[in-house]
């Protein structure tokens, strides 16, 4: 039965990431967009590094958020259209593990190259050489927590056709706690304070969220996707 | 127990802060009003389209029946 | 035990007869609690020693925020007996709930802002309570949103209860953490005085409103709750019979 259930993660992950490897473009767009939308704070503000630096923890995660609540919203929008979702739910397995699986491809596909980019932002926004370890580790726990909550969406608004919006107004203020401790990381590494609390509670929220969250996705997907 | 102001001045004025308590008294009646008055006139709206469709439903029985 | 109540509750025909007769009682102690309270509150209670009259504002503002938070658990309390029991009347509550928490919430975060305008100098302050309850709204916007963007009135239903679910799991996780986001970057100019002792003569009216405004939400709630029943039991032979008696006694005032 174990075997059987880890098997199902595993597929699942598979799957979901030899589709993004396929349609490698799209499954870019997310860094893409962090990148490029944080060109837009110095245009918008200042080109001054000094007033860049003091604002560059919370851009960067605020930016890393926006990234991830995008494209999180596909995440069963095409297993929704094209059936296999519906095949998903008449199986008789677990539905906990495949879609772990595939919130964990999320994860590997957004969250981790976005923290492997986001140094390039902190150069580009002159952040304190200070901050840029805290800011991996935190973007990298964060950003699991974003994909986790944002597949909860994600579930809630998938028979909807028109789910960007709505997903953005349910999800924002389940991210909030995330983005205070993942900015709260980056400042306590830039101050020279002990970062890693901030970050210990951070993964607390994480281990709470790969707990709850699945079984959530789980069980709005039963609940609502079937007309 | 006593009375705070003794003129209508006063009272408008609260001391400097009428503005403010005055402004929050306003919009607190406003929400409250509107949260009784509009599910008072929904019930109303609904009703009478109950009450219609009743109406149309009558009179189509009754055009059936003088047509046989 | 004896269930039956429990099974009564389930029945839309049967809380509707019920409110018919208890609302205008409630309706009318709302009224008499509320008029005394703000009369009292704001003519009677003496001044605030540092903030002066302003400080009345208290007696619309902490009401107000009780039954924004109280509001949203009973949201999702009455979505949870529908997830459970399949309870019709529930999402007819949990619906009904959605719109007076958000009027509420906003009352609340009104309020907040024309009080902090004379005490601390500016309209909006990045307080860990007035961020929390802005939170709170935005929460309820969410559930609003999910409850009127779906067609299918089953899954509505179920999609709300669950999100409402959710937002209260997440509540106590992000009031701490707006909490301990404060602390970090309190600047030391702004210090909120988390009401001290009240005295005697200004907490008995804040009293009188907090009961008021209890019963205000009650009335205000089975009236919400009332129109979702009619609507969704319009085809039944009961609403039927009701316009029925209510045409004949219109028509009977009018001869």
């Amino acid at each position: 039965m174990r075997k059987q259930a880890s098997n199902s993660f595993y597929a699942y992950l598979r799957r979901d990431l030899l589709l993004s490897y396929r349609r490698l473009g799209e499954a870019a767009s997310p860094l893409i967009f962090f990148v490029m939308a944080s060109t837009l704070v110095p245009l918008g503000m200042t080109p001054d590094l000094a007033s860049l630096a003091k604002i560059a923890p919370g851009i960067i995660w605020v930016l890393a958020l926006l990234a991830t609540m995008l494209s999180v919203g596909g995440l069963f929008a095409g297993d929704y259209q094209d059936g296999s979702l519906e095949q998903l739910l008449i199986s008789p397995q677990i539905l906990v593990m495949p879609v772990l699986g595939k919130v964990t491809a999320h994860w590997l596909i957004t969250g981790l190259p976005l923290t492997l980019v986001s140094p390039l932002l902190g150069l580009m926004l002159s952040m304190p050489e200070a901050g840029y370890l805290p800011m991996m580790a935190s973007l990298a726990l964060g950003t699991a927590c974003l994909s986790l909550l944002g597949a909860v969406g994600a579930a809630l608004t998938v028979s909807l056709h028109k789910g960007g919006m709505l997903l953005a107004l349910i999800v924002m203020p389940l991210y909030m706690p995330v983005i205070i401790f993942g900015g709260a990381t980056v400042q306590y590494g830039i101050d020279g304070l002990i970062w890693t609390a901030p970050l210990a509670i951070l993964g607390a929220m994480l281990a709470a969220a790969i707990a709850l969250c699945p079984l959530a996705i789980a069980s709005v997907l039963r609940l609502t996707s079937i007309n | 127990m006593k009375v705070q102001f003794q003129t209508i001045n006063q009272i408008l004025d609260m001391g400097g802060h009428g503005f403010y308590v005055w402004s929050a008294v306003f919009v607190t009646l406003t929400v409250l009003i509107g949260l009784i008055v509009r599910p008072l006139l929904q019930h109303k709206t609904v009703l009478n389209q109950v009450s219609q469709d009743l109406a149309r439903e009558k009179l189509r029985k009754k055009t059936a029946g003088e047509g046989n | 035990m004896n269930w039956v109540w429990f099974y009564r509750l389930g029945s839309p025909l049967w809380f509707y007869q019920t409110t018919t007769r208890w609302l205008p009682w409630l309706g009318l102690l709302a009224f008499i609690l509320l008029t005394i309270g703000l009369v009292w509150g704001l003519g009677f209670a003496p001044q605030d020693a540092k903030q002066g009259n302003s400080f009345r504002i208290i007696y619309m503002h902490v009401p107000a925020s009780f039954l924004a938070l109280a509001g949203y658990f009973l949201m999702a309390t009455a979505g949870a007996i529908g997830l459970i029991w399949k309870m019709k009347l529930s999402y007819m509550v949990m619906k009904a709930a959605a719109p007076i928490g958000a009027a509420l919430t906003f009352l609340a975060l009104f309020t907040g802002a024309v009080w902090g305008k004379p005490t601390w100098g500016s309209y909006w302050v990045w307080d860990a309570r007035i961020t929390s309850m802005l939170i709170l709204l935005f929460l309820y916007f969410g559930v609003l949103a999910l409850q009127y963007a779906f067609h299918n009135e089953e899954a509505s239903n179920k999609a709300s209860a669950i999100l409402a679910l959710i937002g209260t799991v997440n509540i106590p996780i992000i009031y701490k953490s707006v909490d301990w986001w404060y602390t970090l970057h309190q600047p030391s100019t702004i210090k909120l005085t988390s009401a001290p002792s009240m005295h005697p003569d200004m907490f008995q009216p804040l009293l009188v409103m907090i009961l008021g405004f209890y019963c205000f939400y009650v009335v205000a709630l089975c009236l919400f709750t009332r129109v979702e029943i009619l609507r969704r039991e319009r085809k039944t032979g009961w609403v039927g019979d009701l316009v029925g008696e209510l045409n004949g006694s219109t028509e009977g005032k009018r001869q």
